[in-house]
């Protein structure tokens, strides 16, 4: 498999490339690189861990949309056993950005729903992009009603760019699907967690994400605009937009999960292996299944009514205003 | 056919110089009108009946009973929570909207009255900041949905808004669950909201609230989507249809139940008030 490297991970390219030529010399030969080769591993680590322990919000962004990045289905093939995805909103299709069916977690029976992106230009467009019509939030919601009719608890994994900007999606409601996800969201009695593994575009990726518990991991981001669109609002006018500009953007609309923690806007960090989640998929899978399994436990001792009360409570605390009296 | 179309791009592209203040071009049908006969018809147009955007105080005018309007939850305002770099700063353009506007925010909100009938009332305007979603909006709309089912009374509002604000980032997009989760207790409850759209509706705001209506009422020509005409034709890269997006495409996809002119909002309210509660 090829890598794929972004810009600021050059130097562990070049690094690397030279482990390679290294071993590649030393291959059936007198030459013994080994320990020359070992050196070079560790200042690989080493660098690595620099690297990404100081990224910036775009090279976060980046990071979250990194073509190797594990989607949706990566994580539902680790974490769980006997997944059975459910298709279609009843209503009119089965959007394919938008996965969701029954399946185990460590032996617990849980309703799993997530964004799916595709790997490879075909699987790319048979997902959008990862880019969900309203058909897509509606089967979500039917799948997350019959979780709570069935006394199921919920598990989203949210990775997305953003809602479809499309004339189908605008002809069939794509303002009211995201809206009334929210609203009865905001009433199932049942336990639902969510992750953003990755991108959290705007409504699109709320649309999956109001909670009792709400995560991300540790290379994640979680915007009302992406970077480009608000670079877009704010600097068009002086011509051609650059990296710089989304970089700009990104430190402004402090979208990191980092950010948001501080922001109490979610709960936790999920952590990701040095070099992030793609680098260590097993690793990651296993950190969020833990984290998510421990938290249904904890939300299980709730009654349903408790539940629903806290969750209103919760969302009620997000907002960020002064009040003369 | 091809002639056609090309001349008629031409003639909307033109930049036609209009003398300040006597007359108005028309934001639909692009005519030229006397502003005075603008004002007369409650700032419709004459020739195509779109209805130009007013201020949320000429709107309380319009819909509840004279005297009746009770502002609510005036002393919220704005911090800047991401210390939000722009040009200006988040601080500098509200107060610049302030000035601008005549409001503290893009929302109003109050207890008011339709023919006798109490009703708390949100009234969004696209003077502020384009009528954007930020935490003060959201707090004021959750707070109006609170006050409704504790008063058990009807909820109002009027959309007219570009959808969350950007400058207050991941705070703005949080306000599009909390106003839901909040109109979802008053439905629970058995209240009745009735969300009224005015031009334009978008994002955040067609997202939540606006869209939860028991009954959802436009006005004629508005424009309303998640999605904005611009994004979406950049997407596709092909012309949007006609009528795209306005009030009556809407009606005809289903999307809401009612078209109604300006001059008959009022009196449908309180038909619908009469008839459900
Ligand atoms: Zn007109």
């Amino acid at each position: 498999m090829i890598k794929c490297y972004l810009e600021f991970e050059k130097p562990i390219e070049e690094l690397e490339l030279k482990i390679e030529e290294m071993k590649r010399i030393s291959d059936g030969k007198d030459v013994n690189l080994s320990g020359e080769i070992r050196k070079l591993e560790k200042k690989v680590k080493d660098l690595r861990t620099e690297i990404f322990s100081k990224l910036t919000p775009w090279q976060k962004t980046l990071l979250a949309r990194h073509p190797d990045r594990p989607y949706t289905l990566d994580y539902i093939n680790l974490i769980t056993e006997e997944f059975l995805e459910l298709h279609g909103d009843r209503r009119f299709a089965d959007d394919k950005a938008v996965i969701g069916g029954l399946a185990k977690i460590k032996g617990a029976p849980v309703v799993i729903i997530g964004h799916q992106k595709g790997r490879g230009t075909k699987e790319r467009i048979r997902r959008n992009f990862g880019q969900p019509h309203p058909e897509g939030y509606r089967k979500a919601l039917r799948l997350m009603e019959m979780a709570e009719k069935f006394k199921r608890p919920i598990v989203n994994l949210i990775d997305t760019p953003g809602a479809y900007p499309g004339i189908g999606p605008e002809e069939r409601g794509q303002g009211e699907a995201i809206a009334s996800n929210l609203m009865h969201m905001s009433r199932l009695r049942t336990p639902i967690v969510s992750v953003v593994i990755g991108e959290g575009g705007s409504g699109g990726a709320l649309a999956l994400s109001v909670a009792d518990r709400l995560y991300m991991l540790e290379h994640s981001v979680y915007s009302v605009i992406s970077p480009e669109g608000c670079a877009a609002i704010l600097w068009r006018k002086n011509g051609e937009l650059n990296a710089e500009d989304f970089s700009r953007a990104s430190e402004s609309l402090k979208l990191t999960a980092q950010d948001l923690l501080r922001f109490k806007i979610i709960d936790d960090i999920i952590p990701e292996p040095s070099g992030g989640a793609h680098m260590d998929v097993e690793q990651t899978a296993r950190n969020i299944s833990d984290r998510v399994m421990q938290t249904i436990e904890e939300l299980k001792t709730r009654t349903p009514g408790k539940l629903v009360e806290e969750r209103y409570r919760r969302l009620k605390k997000i907002g960020s205003f002064v009040e003369e009296a | 056919m091809a002639w056609f179309k090309k001349s008629k791009g031409l003639k909307t592209d033109k930049k036609v110089k209009i003398p300040e203040g006597l007359w108005v071009k028309c934001d639909s049908c692009k005519e030229v009108i006397y502003k005075k006969e603008i004002d007369k018809n409650l700032r419709i147009c004459p020739k195509c009946n779109y209805h130009f955007r007013i201020s949320a105080r000429e709107r309380i005018e319009l819909l509840v009973d004279e005297g009746s309007f009770v502002e609510i939850d005036s002393g919220l305002a704005s911090n800047d929570p991401l210390n939000f770099k722009d040009k200006i700063s988040y601080k500098d353009r509200l107060e610049e909207n302030r000035k601008k506007s005549g409001l503290e925010e893009a929302a109003i909100s109050g207890e008011a009255a339709i023919e006798g009938r109490p009703i708390i009332l949100v009234i969004m305007d696209f003077a502020f900041m384009g009528g954007s979603m930020g935490s003060v909006v959201g707090e004021k709309v959750m707070r109006a949905a609170e006050a409704a089912l504790e008063k058990k009374i009807p909820l109002i509002t009027v959309s007219s808004s570009g959808g969350a604000r950007m400058q207050e980032g991941i705070f703005s997009l949080m306000q599009m669950a909390r106003v839901s989760a909040a109109i979802a207790k008053l439905h629970e409850s058995g209240n009745l909201y009735i969300s009224i759209l005015a031009d334009p509706t978008f994002g955040g705001v067609t997202a939540s609230f606006a869209m939860l209506g028991d009954v959802i009422i436009a006005e004629p020509r508005s424009l309303i989507g998640f999605a904005g005409p611009r994004v979406i034709e950049q997407t596709i890269k092909q012309q949007l249809p006609e009528d795209f997006q306005r009030a009556e495409f809407l009606l005809e996809h289903g999307m809401i139940d009612l078209v109604i002119d300006r001059k008959e909002l009022k009196k449908t309210i309180s038909q619908i008030i009469e008839l459900l509660t």
